[in-house]
């Protein structure tokens, strides 16, 4: 297959302990640990506040990162068509509208319920970024991360425009622990370009086989945990402190069922 | 303004609704005004509403196979995916490119919920039943997994949940997928079934029909809720008698989660995208098959924005008075209804509608129409302001 040339024009970062890119880079290159200091959830000043109170954890995390690479691109929140990706969705609510199902489903919550689409983020903050664009939401299980990047550089590259990709997964609860494990909240944004005259750059190429995509030696113990508890960090990561280390290098990421996204970054 | 894209081929399409399996049945429901809603007989809790139901799934588990992804969304896409030999269809595309060569891109709202809205009412001791811990149909994914498994793609394969922009955005990606010359053809599928989440959901906010519901009536009071699977394997050529998608439009309301653009400005701003991506102009349009939902809303928006952008020659109608709101599946269960139209020359009406609004009323075809449609556009508007048109044309004659 040929390949995706893409540019990486601003990162945003939230994970409990390291609520932003420059907490990630402290981890990701100093072994910095979690500050135990920072809040439990992300409060996203795009949001009004009663949102910024009673919104979702998926759509706080969303908003939250996005907001962050759209600063760190410079790029105005409303000029960015948008990708989202979740492994899961939101489990909270999906326990939530499952268990209320059985009891007493005639009493089911209407927000509740809106707020369970797997777009609910999406539209959450294309509202508040006042943002008319393209937006999509998908999902590929625990490819989700992969398959979202190559979907958002095919979208940069075939419109040439920069694309807002967001990808995030959150926590799980009751029965749906055995079967969709989350035991962390983790979000990452990348405004992705087609290739030009910025950097860092990333040659993305698809094949379909099985990948040996593995967790980067030498994680400090925090997002080592990170990624062990949470399916988006687990695939965003290596990306992540491959940008962080700088410089050039290759990576495999699981990318499909069997799928690897080939990546070399330039950093 | 976007520029205008090459079109791509629709070498097969199929679908199975409450108006039947496979194209025949869809054509001839659809001739006879015969519309396929019931009176709910899904929902254990009653529900006073009409539902699109498709028939015998209860009867037809998958294949030993396939026995990890057993629920009733995958069963819906099993008998999809076998109607009108589409499945042959696909495999043969496959053979022909590589199968790295042919991407796989799957829509849904709901997913698998049900089986997780199973296992929750078959809870042992806080733990889902042994038959249900399968983490493949408790994911959004559950449908991309299946129907990976069955077709052996090695292509992108993603499932898009765009709520019921979900199935009509996936022919956005495949073109650009097969713009970039990094596919040569797409399986699409869009697979929405019944389940307690939707009914009660859309209940609760108060967007059900208590009977059948009337797009465009003066007196349409919500939706019926359908379920449906819609198959289309995309080229990028194709014999020239198949009919082409010729451009989309997507866009993003930024008003609220659940309730249109009073202004319809992202229902706008798609159209104009498909018709800018096709080259034409309204006027070029013979057939607009719409979003037509039946909540008082939707239709007076869409209504306003095809009065104002449309000349009164061009036919409009929506078919969900034949299958309900299939929700993720909405947008390619019209896309193949839309191709029948065109193939079949002819323009389906707007079942149940007898008072129509009446701004909409000039445009609307409420009766089934002869007509002969060169190009035709299809409407799919979701919760969260997801908006996608997309645009048809005939293939050429043979």
């Amino acid at each position: 297959m040929s390949a995706l040339e893409i540019c990486i024009e601003g990162v945003g970062f939230w994970a409990p302990g390291y609520p932003d890119w420059n907490a990630a880079l402290a981890g990701l290159r100093e072994s910095a640990a979690a500050d135990p200091a920072t809040p439990a959830k992300p409060s996203p000043a795009l949001l009004p506040p009663a949102e910024r109170r009673r919104a979702p954890q998926p759509v706080l995390l969303a908003c939250e990162v996005a907001a962050q690479a759209c600063a760190a691109s410079g790029h105005a929140p409303d000029s960015l068509a948008s990708v989202f990706a979740s492994t899961h969705g939101d489990l909270i609510i999906t326990d939530y509208m499952c268990s209320t199902l059985v009891s007493a489903p005639r009493e089911l919550s209407p927000i509740r319920f809106h707020n369970s689409v797997h777009n609910a983020p999406a539209g959450y903050w294309t509202i508040a970024a006042h943002c008319h664009l393209a937006s999509t939401s998908v999902s590929s299980w625990h490819a989700s991360f992969a398959t979202a990047l190559f979907e958002a550089a095919v979208e940069a590259c075939a419109e040439d425009t920069p694309v807002l990709l967001v990808a995030y997964d959150t926590e799980s609860t009751g029965p749906l622990l055995a079967v969709s494990p989350a035991t962390s909240i983790f979000g990452v944004a990348l405004v992705v370009a087609p290739a030009g005259t910025r950097q860092p750059t990333l040659r993305l190429v698809l094949r379909g086989e099985a990948s040996d995509a593995a967790l980067p030696d030498g994680l400090p113990a925090d997002l080592a945990a990170l990624a062990a508890g949470n399916p988006m960090a687990a695939g965003a990561l290596p990306l992540l402190a491959a940008l962080a280390a700088g410089g050039r290098s290759r990576l495999s990421l699981a990318a499909g069922q069997p799928g690897t996204l080939d990546v070399e970054v330039d950093a | 303004m976007p520029e205008p894209i090459r079109p791509i081929a629709i070498t097969a399409y199929t679908a199975v609704s409450a108006l039947g399996t496979g194209l025949a049945e869809h054509l001839a429901s659809l001739r006879e005004r015969r519309s396929g809603l019931r009176e709910n007989d899904f929902t254990d809790a009653p529900l006073a509403c009409a539902i699109g139901r498709v028939n015998g799934l209860e009867a037809q588990p998958l294949p030993e196979p396939y026995g990890a992804y057993e629920c009733r969304n995958n069963r819906l896409a099993w008998a999809g995916i076998n109607a009108d030999g589409f499945l042959d269809r696909a495999r043969e595309a496959i053979e022909r490119y590589g199968a790295d060569r042919v991407a796989l891109l799957v829509a849904t709202s709901t997913s698998s919920i049900g089986a997780t809205e199973e296992a929750y009412a078959r809870l042992d001791e806080a733990e889902m039943p042994a038959d249900l811990r399968r983490s493949e149909v408790h994911t959004p994914h559950s449908l991309g997994l299946f129907l990976e498994r069955v077709l052996g793609t090695r292509g992108p394969c993603l499932t898009t949940a765009t709520a019921c922009s979900s199935s009509a955005k996936i022919f956005a990606k495949a073109e650009r997928l097969i713009r970039l010359g990094l596919v040569d053809a797409a399986v699409l599928a869009g697979v929405d079934s019944l389940c307690g989440s939707v009914l009660f959901g859309f209940n609760s906010l108060e967007l059900v029909a208590p009977q059948a519901c009337r797009p465009f009536d003066a007196r349409r009071c919500g939706i019926s809720i359908g379920e449906a699977a819609g198959f289309a394997l995309v080229e990028r050529d194709g014999p020239a008698r198949a009919p082409r998608l010729i451009g989309w439009g997507e866009s993003s309301d930024a008003h609220h989660m659940s309730t249109p653009h009073p202004e319809g400005l992202g229902a706008r701003r798609a159209l104009e995208g498909a018709l800018a991506r096709a080259g034409i102009v309204a006027a070029d349009v013979d057939y607009i098959n719409l979003h037509g939902t039946a909540t008082p809303k939707n239709d007076e928006v869409e209504g306003a924005v095809v009065a104002s952008a449309f000349p009164e020659r061009v036919r409009a109608s929506s078919t969900k008075g034949w299958s309900g709101h299939t929700l993720g599946a909405a947008g390619i269960l019209e896309a193949v209804i839309t191709l029948l139209a065109i193939e079949h020359g002819f323009v389906p009406g707007t079942l149940n509608c007898e008072q129509p609004d009446a701004l909409a009323a000039p445009r609307l075809a409420l009766d089934n129409e002869k007509r002969e449609i060169r190009i035709a556009l299809s409407n799919s508007f979701g919760f969260g302001g997801s908006n996608c048109t997309l645009a048809f044309a005939r293939g050429a004659e043979a």
